[in-house]
């Protein structure tokens, strides 16, 4: 315990006997903290607040209790909750006190309110009433505290209640509640946007608002609002700019100001604006250069609050359209932020270089000798950025030393979080540049002992999937999983009763299949040595069924061992081992069955027989490292205009910047500090850096143009059925019989029904069967793959010749992509074809056609070079959409002026009201030469609305079955005739909504999610406004309606 | 957004705990236990952020945190703030807790927990920055503090101040009402006895 609170607790007695009365009901408070900062142990902290607790609860419900000595027990009531007992009992009272009470007690109340109470407790419904009335109150403090609780807890569903209020304080005349009401709102469009959609007109007057604290507060529900979509606020970027300028300039009260900075936080949320809206916007840009320039030259005072204003102008200068002169000035402040003996800034420092190193390798390489300093500083978190530094920077010259310096790290690290955030990132490097096998392997064996079993389930999973499914060369995989083999017996021959699970079950799935490549090794080793990690008591039983899959798999031949091992199974109490264990004497009987079962060198099998595990379904082709930066940036500068720019960037960092790699590590050497003791260092970084010099670092630029990674996956079978038939290694293993897992399966499966019955009967003839961990193979023999094909060819894509449409739409084909759609699709009703993406080569388009169970989002890809386009591959995610299939995604090779056509069936489980999808399509224009561009898009649930027919007798069952329902006024369109019918007709236009039935001044109207739950909706005329009463057995359904109602009508 | 918002002292016995989103009260004390493991084993002179641990919400989340003398203050916030403003923000808060309570020391937020919270929520409401200068955040709760003495009249007093007028009053009360016994009815006379 600290000295001060010693000191003034053992004053404490003498104080309570001073004080009588009233005063003794704070004691007991006093009282409380004295017992329990005199405890010793936990065991008697819990006794005296179970004491306290049932004193506290009896004192509740006595009648006798005022009012004021309630607001005391809630005080208590806090410190025990805070300490983590449960207090539960007093939230009533809680609940009572903000009711009844007077200000004080209403305090209280609402502060244990949501300090005890979260938004989904049901007692919080009590308080909706309360806080209406204070939000009426004229009280300022009442109305104050209750947009403060109306911003910490309140329930999703009754926000429509206090909506109305809440934006009359708007206008309230005092800032502090205006403030507060913005904030408040800006909570509301967080937990449901669809709500507040309507007061968007609001938000820009709170933004106007002669008080630049309310100004203040409205920016953060600019900021989210920016970067949910920044291409609706450009308008407001020459608002933002003049305000910037105004606050740099020094324009605002002097109360503003933070030790003589004027507003700091307001400049820091201003930045961010801006920077979010000047990314990839060259004229937007170009209306903030001025004012960021003033910023960077505004803030060079010495306190941390203008480091911080700094570090946000850095970050904005770096994302926005560059301005040589702004970088020049950016990067300078950088190097004061990376050499600051500060230990904070250089944290920043670092930051800065780990973002801005996507744009500008050089800067990196200029702070070369820093950065290996700070990998061995004492602080963490310093080192951990800078691996992360290291992470973006590594190629293959230098993943060698970089993984050694992760490895290091993670070896003397013991926080769990970090050490399965590197070590993901330690696999990812080296399966990316691996400079040979053995080095791989190690490498992996560090990653796996290291990560042990807090891995992510995808490490193992790419591993084991790139050992299995090999590169091109056959010749190169056995080497490989020669060497796997080779290294893993060696692992085995120590020590394994440390070695991780995961570790474990890795090596045994390897042994099992691979051991028999090694033939200088006896079979029967291997088995001993997995028979003897059986025998370990530390080994869990899942990873039991992974070794005996393995040895089940390598026991031919060797009948006598097996069967020995077979019988001491045989009384496991595992039932799963038992199980195995009995096939396993069945299959080493009899060859011939285990011949059939497991056929040599094609031994995808097994634990489908056990049928316990099977990997997860990982979608992970492994991220690249520049993910979500997109490359605009080259080596001379913007990419889209390169002659234009180039000049620019080039000078000035020519100016400061080394040559090459080699000429940095002379600069340093001439340096006048002694260089012995930097020796060491300095070749650190030559290893380090190398390949970051002006004349490599195109290839750091862009990664994707790096040399490809040495274990290049391959394309996944489902993504690419036809693809790859082309490689020599594939063929010779594609007499292998097909496999593939659960998912592969359903993709397959949703993709039989819509092919052609000729197609199905080629994919009848693979067999299927599941792998033992997730490996999706699909190794067709030949003749399928032929088959399949021309199947894909003739029935999926629509490959237009040149000639058909060069005719009619020589330069641009966009027009009229939707006549390429397949003859079954045409019918459909869809949307308007618009571009996602294009470059120089290809562009690609989208069109949504809209299937009555299903959304069909079809993309044309369209070539337009002269030349012919191989290898195209379109990969599209989307977190809250499921695909059901697809079509036509891989094109092995695309004609010129040609376009061709693949379509995703999205399904959409939960509503949502706006869903984004990224993707990347990746070609080849010469062999060995790929090319990848993102592109992303967005949909919105009205895409999967269809309408829902039904009578109005079914209309009012359904209605009395629902639970869920929502209520609101819309605008009615008064501008024709009948205002209803009107109003119901630009809905169904908008939303393919089905009108049931439209009686008097109401009108009914349905529809279901795809073919999903059904909303029904209930309109009538009140007034001037439509009364909306929405019903449906989703709960988040009708918001989304709503919303999209609301848009529908504000936009007619 | 600010996550959570959290005061210990060097032995990690929580002083004020603030959470603006929604944890079980399990996995609360856990995100103490952890910051604190996470927050006193670093030296006085490193930098003041630490990547979050698992239970805060993983590594879009940060902890900013200073120490002053036997207290942590420690900030969860995610990646749209800004780690020194954060930074200055933990200042402005002390400084305004010392205002408040005339030289802060750990006794006081001990004692005056929900003061401490009202005087947080001036500064931040519901996650977000709400006020950051200081003269404003004292001008607001000092007005409530007048509301206080202004309503309650005598009982909003500081506690010993009042016990003392009380107990001066409370012989003299009967007194007075003995002398104006004549005329004057006094129906709660009992409840002063």
């Amino acid at each position: 315990m600290s000295d001060v609170v010693e000191k003034t607790l053992t004053a404490l007695p003498a104080l309570f006997d001073s004080q009588t009365g009233a005063a003794k009901i704070t004691n007991r408070l006093r009282q409380l903290i004295k017992s329990i900062t005199e405890l010793t142990s936990k065991h008697e902290e819990e006794n005296l607040i179970k004491q306290e607790l049932s004193a506290m609860k009896e004192q509740v419900s006595s009648p006798n209790t005022t009012m004021k000595q309630m607001r005391e027990i809630m005080v208590r009531a806090m410190y025990c909750e805070m300490l983590g007992y449960d207090a539960s009992f007093t939230y009533i009272h809680a609940i009572k006190l903000a009711q009844q009470g007077g200000v004080l007690e209403k305090r209280v109340g609402y502060l244990a309110v949501s300090l005890f109470l979260n938004e989904g407790h049901e007692l919080l419904l009590l308080l909706v009433n309360t806080v209406l009335k204070d939000l009426q109150s004229t009280n300022l403090i009442e109305a104050c505290m209750a947009l403060t609780v109306v911003a910490q807890v309140f329930p999703k569903d009754m926000i429509p209640a206090v909506l109305p209020l809440v934006e009359d304080k708007l206008s309230h005349p005092k800032e502090i509640i205006r403030r507060k009401a913005v904030l408040a709102l800006y909570k509301f469009y967080l937990i449901a946007p669809n709500q507040v959609q309507h007061i968007h007109a609001k938000f820009r007057k709170a933004l106007c608002d002669k008080d630049p604290g309310v100004m203040t507060s409205s920016l953060h529900i600019y900021l989210q609002l920016i970067r949910e979509s920044p291409d609706s606020y450009k308008d407001l970027t020459g608002s933002f700019v003049t305000i910037l300028k105004q606050v740099v300039g020094g324009k605002l009260p002097l109360d503003f100001n933070y030790h003589s900075v004027p507003a700091p936080w307001l400049q820091i949320q201003l930045l961010r604006i801006l920077s979010l809206l000047g990314k990839e916007d060259q004229s937007t840009s170009e209306l903030m250069y001025e004012v960021l320039d003033e910023s960077l030259r505004r803030a060079e005072m010495n306190h941390n609050i203008t480091y911080a204003i700094l570090y946000e102008c850095v970050k904005a200068v770096y994302t926005i359209h560059p301005k040589a002169e702004l970088l020049e000035k950016a990067a300078r402040c950088i190097g004061n932020f990376v050499l600051s003996p500060k230990i904070n800034l250089k944290y920043l420092g670092l930051k800065a270089l780990t973002y801005v190193v996507q744009h500008d390798a050089k800067l990196a390489l200029q702070h070369q000798m820093t950065i290996i300093e700070c990998l061995d500083h004492s602080d963490f978190t310093i080192k951990r950025e800078t691996l992360e530094l290291l992470f973006r920077i590594t190629n293959a010259q230098n993943v060698t030393v970089i993984i050694e310096k992760m490895l290091d790290f993670l070896r003397s690290c013991n926080d769990e979080h970090t050490i399965i955030h590197l070590v993901g990132k330690v696999a990812e490097l080296a399966e990316k540049f691996a400079p040979d096998n053995s080095w791989f392997i190690q490498t992996m064996n560090d990653v796996f002992s290291i990560g042990g079993d807090l891995l992510q389930q995808d490490v193992p999973n790419n591993f084991l999937r790139l050992l299995a499914e090999g590169s091109e060369s056959k010749e190169e995989d056995d080497q490989l999983r020669l060497y796997a083999v080779d290294s893993y017996l060696t692992v085995l021959k120590g020590h394994t009763s440390h070695l991780p699970q995961c570790f474990l079950q890795v090596m045994s799935w390897v042994l099992g299949e691979y051991a028999h490549l090694q033939e200088s090794v006896d079979q029967r080793e291997v088995i001993q040595f997995l028979t003897q990690l059986l025998d370990q008591r530390s080994v869990s039983s899942e990873t039991r069924v992974w070794i005996l899959s393995a040895l089940t798999k390598i026991s031919e031949g060797q009948t006598d061992l097996i069967l020995d091992l077979a019988e001491s199974l045989s009384s496991s109490q595992d039932t799963v081992l038992r199980q195995q264990a009995q096939e396993l004497r069945h299959l080493s009987q009899d060859s011939q069955l285990h011949e059939w079962a497991l056929p040599r060198g094609a031994p995808w099998d097994s634990i489908e027989v056990a049928g316990l595990i099977v990997f997860p379904y990982y979608d992970n082709s492994s991220t690249l490292i520049l993910e979500g930066v997109k490359r605009v940036w080259g080596k001379d500068g913007y990419l889209p205009q390169k002659e234009a720019t180039a000049p620019l960037v080039d000078e000035p960092s020519a100016a400061v910047q080394p040559p090459g790699q080699h000429e940095a590590a002379e600069r340093i050497e001439s340096r006048p500090e002694p260089s012995t003791q930097n020796q060491d260092k300095q070749q650190l970084a030559s290893s380090l850096f190398v390949g970051l010099g002006v004349g490599s670092s195109m290839s750091l630029l862009g990664k994707s143009e790096a040399p490809p990674p040495c274990f290049r996956k391959k394309p996944r079978p489902h993504e690419s059925p036809s693809s790859s038939s082309s490689s020599s290694g594939t063929s010779e293993r594609s007499s292998d019989s097909s496999s593939r897992n659960t998912t592969d399966s359903f993709l397959y499966g949703s993709l039989l029904e819509e092919e052609p019955a000729t197609a199905i009967s080629a994919f009848d003839h693979t067999p299927k069967s599941t792998t033992a961990n997730g490996l999706a193979q699909n190794k067709d023999t030949k003749e399928d793959r032929r088959a399949n094909t021309s199947q894909i060819l003739g029935g999926d894509m629509v490959i237009v010749r040149p000639s058909t449409i060069q005719d009619k739409h020589p330069p641009s084909v966009s027009s009229d992509l939707t006549a390429l759609l397949p003859a079954d699709l045409k019918d459909l009703p869809h949307s308007d074809v618009i571009s996602l993406t294009s470059d120089p080569s290809l562009s690609l388009s989208s069109c949504r056609l809209f299937r009555d169970e299903a959304l069909l989002l079809v993309i044309f890809i369209s070539n337009c070079t002269e030349t012919v386009i191989k290898d195209v591959s379109v990969q599209l995610t989307c977190e809250e959409l499921k695909t059901v299939s697809l079509r036509g995604n891989v094109v092995d090779c695309l004609e010129a002026r040609s376009t061709s056509v693949c379509h995703y069936a999205l399904l959409m489980d939960d509503p949502h009201t706006n869903v984004s999808f990224t993707g990347t399509v990746s070609y080849q224009t010469q062999p060995g030469h790929t090319n990848t561009l993102p592109f992303s898009g967005t949909l919105s649930t009205a895409d999967f609305i269809r309408p829902l027919v039904v009578t109005t007798e079914e209309y009012g069952k359904l209605w009395l079955s629902l639970s869920h329902d929502v209520k609101q006024n819309l605008k009615l369109l008064t501008d024709a005739g009948d205002p209803l019918r009107t109003t119901l007709n630009a809905l169904k236009d908008a939303l393919q909504l089905h009108v049931v039935d439209i009686i008097g001044s109401e009108g009914i109207v349905a529809c279901r999610l795809l073919s999903g739950a059904p909303c029904l909706l209930h309109c009538r005329v009140n007034g001037t406004a439509l009364a909306m009463w929405l019903r449906s057995p989703h709960p988040a359904l009708p918001d989304c309606i709503l919303y999209h109602c609301q848009r529908a009508l504000t936009h007619h | 957004m600010i996550k959570a918002i959290l005061i210990f002292n060097n032995h990690g016995k929580p002083r004020m705990s603030k959470f603006y989103e929604h944890y079980t009260e399990d996995t609360e004390q856990q995100i103490i236990r952890e910051t604190f493991h996470l927050v006193s084993k670093r030296d006085e002179n490193i930098c003041n952020f630490l990547e979050g641990g698992l239970l805060i919400g993983g590594s879009d989340n940060k902890l900013i945190y200073r120490h002053y003398a036997t207290l942590y203050f420690v900030f969860c916030v995610d990646s749209s703030e800004s780690e020194l403003g954060i930074l200055d923000l933990i200042q402005v808060f002390v400084e305004t807790l010392d205002k408040c309570f005339e030289n802060v020391c750990e006794l006081d937020l001990i004692f005056h927990v929900d003061k401490v919270h009202n005087i947080l929520a001036e500064m931040v409401m519901g996650g977000m920055v709400l006020e950051t200068n200081m003269s404003e955040i004292i001008t607001q709760v000092e007005a409530q503090g007048k509301m206080e003495k202004s309503e309650a009249g005598i009982a909003g007093a500081p506690a010993r101040a009042v016990s003392a007028v009380k107990n001066m009053n409370l012989p003299e009360m009967p007194k007075n009402i003995n002398i104006g016994d004549i005329s004057i009815k006094v129906p709660n006379l009992p409840s002063f006895k």
